[in-house]
């Protein structure tokens, strides 16, 4: 009976395509929305994910987020040093600056400044120069993107903008500042270009404050339990102290509670959620509708409810699994094309599943309706007019 | 002892209906017997019970009481699985509207009760074909329904009716969609390749111009049977 409830499934091709159409807008909009929650959520700790090499990141107890700079005293680093598992602790500086530009306006940008002598926190890839180059007097390295869109030099009359190149200079707080390398970062939840140079230089850059110390960056020995190290941080020097994932969480955390990400993005799924199975679901009821003398000719020639019911459930899972196909498909379209756009996207196999349950539910809340008012049937109505 | 030539026995058959709490007695008290053989048409105004009592006999709706026997057999008596049985081996089905499959070819939609009876499609749609021809619709195995005529599509709706060889064949109002010359064409072609020695047929109609064709008429009204008589064409 497979092929019959198959070739009434497809025999209607305005219905049919109906049906799908709902379900691919349904699985389109509850993959390609959280892909870009996923995305945008990504970006809030992109930062920690770029600096790889650190297992543990100590900070102020007050700090909630990467961003939320809260300076510390340089002496903390020596007192970090000296904890017991340190394999070895470096200083970061982290903080927003004002660039000047050649046409004279202004720009907030992301000023990082790594330990002088091993420049470890550095920039995950260099697309031109060398980390090294940073040992250069007054010297800088910009991320491309940065460097292309908001530290790029003004178009000027009839020419088109030029992206800030090595050897050109920046003003960084009435400093000046030398472009020694190009690097490629992770985007930031705020987009601001990201400018490393040394610790040192940072600090010379910065406004001045009685305590610059952003980070401490903690290298653990060998076989040392994470846990256990930040617990001892912690208890020595009162300071907050998190491994990377423990950091990214609370950054990740502070977004979703304080930001209105979630309930927008929230909002968005589950309208898609209720439009697909409104459209679906209505589609497929009507189709069943339609076809209610059919399966009542074929309930009096014999078919029992059950092979009825696997009909349905298999015309469900038919429109289901193409219609999830498709949008599934068009949520990867989307992400390839917006690949190298400023839009957050992120398609973890995780919101498959979520879709696909999704999915799954509004072909069985429709499939369930239809197979109500199928087993319902009474036969003689082929004897109705 | 069951009578072995008597195909319908019914005895005493009431059957009520609620109607918008208003109850409707939509049979009151049918006695009929069917033999084998035989084409007996139950005919009658609209609303007198014919399509009721044909449904009861059909296995497809349960009197409320009273006695219907299908070939010896008490078909209110049998679980629901072995109804469906009963009535996928037993009976074929033609009905007014044809009630073809839409999305199905000629041959698929004659081939369905043999599906539905658990024969593989291709031997199911070889036999089907085989029936098509008998019904002089093989050039048209693969058309849909509905680049078929009117008189066509029923041709077709007695090949499903006849394919998988039911001892009884209910037709409802065959010929009323039809123009007079198909109507009879219809008719001829259910009286020679249905009506069978080992198989009966009921007719539900109005249509007075084929009453000709039937070896009884069972005359219905208000849920009584009023008489049954030969044909006088007969």
């Amino acid at each position: 009976m497979n092929h019959i409830a198959l070739k009434m499934l497809m025999g209607d091709k305005g219905k049919y395509f109906g049906i799908i159409m709902g379900l691919t807008f349904a699985s389109l909009i509850m993959t390609q929305q959280p892909a870009i929650f996923v995305g945008l959520m990504a970006r809030s700790y992109s930062f920690i994910s770029d600096v790889g090499l650190p297992d543990i990141w100590v900070m102020d107890s007050k700090v909630q987020f990467v961003d939320d700079i809260k300076p510390l005293q340089d002496t903390e680093l020596y007192r970090v040093r000296g904890i017991a598992g340190v394999q070895w602790a470096m200083p970061m500086y982290k903080g927003l600056l004002k660039a000047r530009l050649t046409d004279g306006t202004f720009q907030t940008c992301n000023l990082i400044g790594l330990d002088d002598t091993t420049l470890i926190g550095g920039p995950p890839v260099m697309l031109e120069g060398k980390l090294e180059d940073l040992r250069r007097s007054d010297s800088v390295i910009v991320d491309i993107d940065g460097a292309k869109d908001k530290l790029g030099k003004p178009a000027v009359k009839g020419g088109t903008a030029e992206p800030l190149k090595v050897g050109d200079n920046l003003e960084l707080n009435d400093h000046r500042a030398v472009v020694v390398g190009i690097s490629r970062v992770t985007r930031t939840f705020q987009s601001q270009p990201v400018v490393y140079t040394t610790y040192s230089r940072a600090k010379s850059y910065a406004p001045v404050e009685r305590k610059l110390l952003s980070f401490v960056l903690v290298k653990a020995k060998q076989g040392e339990n994470l846990g256990e190290l930040t617990k001892r941080i912690r208890d020595v020097t009162g300071l907050a102290a998190y491994t990377r994932d423990e950091f990214k969480e609370l950054t990740y955390n502070y977004f979703m509670k304080n930001t209105g990400i979630p309930i927008n993005f929230g909002i968005s799924v589950t309208l898609g959620f209720i439009v697909g199975a409104a459209i679906a679901g209505q589609t497929f009821y009507n189709f069943t509708l339609e076809n209610i003398r059919q399966f009542g000719v074929l309930k009096a020639m014999g078919t029992s409810n059950l092979t009825l019911l696997r009909m349905i459930l298999l015309q469900a899972l038919l429109v289901g699994s193409v219609g999830y196909g498709l949008g599934v498909g068009l949520t990867a379209l989307f992400g390839f094309l917006m690949r190298n756009t400023i839009l957050a996207f992120k398609f973890p196999w995780q919101l498959l599943i979520f879709s696909g349950t999704g999915v799954s539910l509004i072909c069985m809340l429709a499939a369930l309706v239809s197979i109500i008012k199928v087993i319902r049937l009474e036969p003689a109505i082929v004897f109705k007019g | 002892m069951a009578d072995k030539n008597l195909a319908v026995r019914c005895q005493n058959i009431i059957k009520t209906y609620d109607a918008g709490g208003q109850k409707v007695n939509a049979l009151n008290g049918i006695d009929l017997e069917i033999q084998m053989g035989e084409l007996m048409m139950l005919v009658g105004p609209s609303g007198c019970g014919k399509t009721t009592l044909i449904s009861v006999i059909a296995g497809i709706l349960d009197q409320d009481s009273g006695l219907c026997e299908l070939f010896g057999e008490n078909l209110k008596a049998m679980s629901n699985k072995n109804k469906l049985q009963f009535r996928a081996r037993n009976i074929g089905f033609v009905f007014q509207t044809y009630n073809l499959l839409p999305a199905l070819t000629a041959v698929e939609n004659v081939s369905v009760p043999l599906i539905i009876n658990g024969m593989k499609r291709k031997q199911a749609e070889a036999k089907a074909m085989n029936i098509l021809e008998q019904v002089g619709l093989g050039s048209r195995a693969t058309s849909m329904p509905l680049q078929l005529s009117g008189g066509q599509q029923q041709r077709v709706a007695i090949a499903r009716a006849l394919v998988h060889s039911p001892r009884l064949i209910v037709c409802d109002e065959p010929t009323s969609a039809l123009d007079h010359k198909t109507g009879h064409t219809v008719m001829n072609l259910l009286k020679e390749v249905a009506l069978h020695k080992d198989r009966a047929l009921v007719i539900v109609t109005h249509d007075a111009r084929i009453f000709g064709f039937a070896d009884r008429v069972a005359e219905m009204d208000d849920g009584h049977i009023v008489k049954v008589e030969n044909s006088k064409f007969n």
